[in-house]
C-alpha cells in the first residue's frame, strides 16, 4: 500500500501533548493540510509521522513498511521535513544551507548538476536572490523560503536514479508562517505543483481559508483528535470550526453556493 | 568577508606549517642552519645531532600533533554543540587530567619508581574518566542531551577545581611549582616514547575527524534536521565526542593544559573557509599545528635560556586575538 499513513496512533497519553487514537493518511500526489487550535498536538502528530517521536501505540508506515524499518537515508531520499523552528548559529550562505538537503544522495555536491537542483529548488521556494547571502542574516520569512528549499531539493529526484516523484514525501510544519501574503499563496502553489508531480505532501496550517484554497484534503485535529479529515469544503464547516476553535466562524458562499472564504469573530 | 577557496587555503596553510615547523628545528639555544640537513641525514657533529633529534625533533612533531588535534577537537566540540564557543574542556577531559597531574605532583611526587610513565598516563586516565562520568550524566536512553551535557560539564567543571585547588594549597613547595607549570603545557617534557605512543592517536584522530565533516555540518542545521537528512544523529554524537575527547587527554596528558588553540583556530578559519566541515577540519589542522609549532619556538627562545610556559603562552595571545575577533563581529549582528 502507497502513502504515509498513520495507524491508531497514541503518544504521550494524559498529557497536554497527548495524540489519541489518530488514522491519517497521506496519499501520494495529495495536498493535505492539518490544521487545529495552538496545542492541538499538529506538530507532535508531524513529529510522530516524521519518526522522530515514537507513538505508545501504533504504527507510522510508509509505502507499506514500517518507519522504523526504513534505513535512514533510504527513507531521507523519499521525505523532507522542514520543521518550525530552526537556528543555525554559523555562517553558511544559502545555497549551502539547501545543499545540505542533498545530503542523502551522496554525491558531489560542487557538481554542475547538483548545483542546478539546488537553484531549482531556491526558485520554486521564491528565494532564488537569496541564494549567495549568509543564512544567519536573513529574516524570519526569507529563513522559511529557504528552508522550503532545502526540504524540495532532498526529494527532488536524482538524475542517476528514477525520475518518478510518486513514494515521496514532504511534511511541513507551518510553512507559512512569518511569509507575506503573496509569499504564503507563493509556496502553497509550489506544494500544489509537487502534489500534482505525485508528492504527498503534508503541511500544518493556522488559516482556514488557507487550506480551503489550496488543500485536497484537510484534517482537523483538536486536543489529540481527530475531529475531521476529508475534502475542505466538508471539513471546514463553520459550525464546526466555531466550537474547535471556542469562536463564531462565519461561511462565506460564492452565488453557486460553494463555500469561498471562512471569517472568524463577527458577533451578530 | 571574502572566503577563500580550497584550493587556494590548504596549500598556503602547508607552506604556513612547512615555514613553521622548518623554523622551529632551524632555531634555538644551539641556532642550527645548514648543520640541520647535515644533522637529519644523519651526518655532522654530535651537539647538532642531539640537539635536533633528542630534544627539537621531537618538540616539534609533538607541538604539530597537538596543535592539529586540538584545533580539530574544538571545530567538532563547536559543531556538536552548535556554539562557536565550545571546546573540548567543556565535558571535562582538562579538569579531570589537571586533577590527576595535582594527586601525582603533591600526594605521590614524580621522583619514584613508577617514573615518567606515571604523570601522563594518570592525566590521560583523569582526562578520559571525568569526561566519561560528565557524558553519562547527560545520558538517558542511549541519547546524549547536549544542554544537560553542557550543564553537567559545569558542574563537574567546578567541583574538579575545587579539590585540586585544595590539593594545591596543602601542597609542599616542589609539588606546587611542578604542577603549575605542568597547568601551563610544556612541549619540552615528552620524549620519544611517550611520542610512540599518543603520536599514532594523535595523527590517526587528526585524519579521522574530517571524514565526520557532512555529518557534523548537518548537525549544525538540529539534531531533528540532521535525522531527516538520514544521519544516525546518537552514534554521530558518540563517535565525535570520543575522538575530540580522547585527542584532548591524550594532547594534556603529553604537554599539560594548552589554551585557545582549540578555540580561536576554528574560529579565525571560519571566517574565510566559511563553516562548512569538510574545509574546516583538515585547514583547522594545518593551523592549528603551525601555530602551536610557532608559539612553542616563542616559549623556548624568547627569554633563551629559560623557557615560557606554551599554554601560558597560547592563552595570553590568543585571548586578546579571540576578543578583537569578538568586537569586530559584534556590530555585524548574526554574522558570528
Amino acid at each position: 500500500m502507497t502513502g504515509l499513513v498513520a495507524h491508531a496512533l497514541a503518544f504521550a497519553p494524559g498529557t497536554p501533548r497527548r495524540i489519541e487514537g489518530v488514522n491519517l493518511g497521506v496519499a501520494p500526489g495529495e495536498l493535505h493540510v492539518l490544521l487545529g487550535p495552538n496545542g492541538a498536538g499538529k506538530s507532535t502528530l508531524l513529529g510522530l509521522l516524521a519518526g522522530d517521536l515514537h507513538p505508545a501505540r501504533g504504527e507510522v508506515v510508509l509505502d507499506g513498511r514500517s518507519l522504523a524499518d526504513w534505513p535512514p537515508m533510504a527513507l531521507a531520499r523519499r521525505r523532507a521535513v522542514m520543521m518550525q523552528r530552526e537556528s543555525l548559529p554559523f555562517p553558511f550562505t544559502v545555497r549551502e544551507v539547501v545543499g545540505l538537503g542533498r545530503l542523502p544522495w551522496q554525491r558531489d555536491d560542487a557538481s554542475p548538476a547538483e548545483q542546478r537542483k539546488v537553484m531549482l529548488a531556491l526558485e520554486q521556494a521564491g528565494a532564488a536572490a537569496l541564494a549567495d547571502r549568509r543564512y544567519p542574516a536573513l529574516s524570519g520569512g526569507e529563513r522559511a523560503r529557504v528552508q522550503l528549499a532545502r526540504a524540495l531539493v532532498q526529494i527532488a529526484a536524482d538524475d542517476a536514479g528514477d525520475q518518478d516523484p510518486t513514494g515521496r514525501y514532504l511534511l511541513l510544519d507551518e510553512p507559512t508562517a512569518s511569509l507575506d501574503f503573496a509569499f504564503q499563496h507563493h509556496s502553497l502553489i509550489t506544494m500544489r505543483r509537487l502534489a500534482d508531480r505525485g508528492v504527498g505532501v503534508l503541511a500544518i496550517l493556522q488559516d482556514p481559508n488557507l487550506a480551503l484554497r489550496h488543500a485536497d484534503v484537510v484534517s482537523l485535529l483538536d486536543r489529540g483528535r481527530l475531529v475531521a479529515s476529508g475534502p475542505p469544503a466538508d471539513v471546514l464547516d463553520a459550525e464546526r470550526l466555531s466550537a474547535v476553535y471556542g469562536l463564531p466562524i462565519e461561511a462565506l458562499s460564492r452565488p453557486d453556493g460553494s463555500l469561498a472564504q471562512l471569517i472568524a469573530g463577527s458577533e451578530r | 568577508m571574502l572566503r577563500l577557496p580550497a584550493a587556494l587555503l590548504l596549500p598556503a596553510l602547508v607552506v604556513l606549517l612547512t615555514a613553521a615547523v622548518a623554523l622551529a628545528l632551524t632555531l634555538g639555544t644551539v641556532s642550527l642552519g645548514p648543520a640541520l640537513w647535515q644533522a637529519l641525514a644523519g651526518r655532522g657533529d654530535d651537539v647538532a645531532a642531539t640537539a635536533l633529534l633528542e630534544l627539537r625533533l621531537p618538540r616539534v612533531l609533538l607541538a604539530v600533533l597537538i596543535g592539529a588535534a586540538l584545533a580539530e577537537s574544538g571545530a567538532t566540540m563547536q559543531a556538536l554543540f552548535r556554539n562557536p564557543l565550545a571546546e573540548p574542556g567543556l565535558v571535562g577531559v582538562s579538569a579531570g587530567s589537571a586533577l590527576a597531574a595535582a594527586i601525582v605532583y603533591t600526594r605521590i611526587g614524580v621522583d619514584n619508581p613508577a617514573g615518567p610513565w606515571l604523570l601522563p598516563l594518570a592525566a590521560f586516565a583523569g582526562g578520559l574518566a571525568t569526561a566519561a562520568l560528565v557524558i553519562r550524566l547527560a545520558s538517558t536512553d542511549g541519547q546524549t542531551r547536549l544542554v544537560t551535557l553542557l550543564l553537567a560539564g559545569t558542574a563537574v567543571n567546578a567541583f574538579v577545581a575545587a579539590i585540586v585547588g585544595l590539593l594545591a594549597t596543602r601542597a609542599d613547595d616542589p609539588g606546587l611549582r611542578g604542577f603549575t607549570l605542568w597547568m601551563y603545557g610544556n612541549l619540552g617534557r615528552a620524549g620519544w616514547p611517550e611520542i610512540a605512543i599518543a603520536g599514532p592517536v594523535l595523527l590517526l584522530i587528526a585524519l579521522w575527524l574530517p571524514r565526520e565533516a557532512r555529518g557534523l555540518d548537518a548537525l549544525l542545521l538540529g539534531e531533528a534536521e540532521a535525522r531527516h537528512l538520514g544521519i544516525d544523529v546518537e552514534r554521530l554524537k558518540r563517535r565525535t565526542l570520543l575522538l575530540a575527547v580522547l585527542a584532548t587527554a591524550a594532547a594534556v596528558s603529553l604537554a599539560g593544559i594548552i589554551g585557545f588553540v582549540g578555540l580561536i583556530v576554528p574560529h579565525a578559519l571560519r571566517l574565510v573557509a566559511g563553516p562548512g566541515h569538510r574545509l574546516l577540519l583538515p585547514a583547522s589542522a594545518l593551523l592549528g599545528a603551525s601555530l602551536l609549532t610557532l608559539a612553542d619556538l616563542a616559549a623556548r627562545t624568547v627569554a633563551s635560556p629559560a623557557e615560557w610556559p606554551v599554554g601560558a603562552l597560547t592563552s595570553a595571545l590568543g585571548a586578546p586575538f579571540f576578543l578583537a575577533l569578538l568586537l569586530r563581529l559584534r556590530d555585524r549582528a548574526g554574522l558570528t
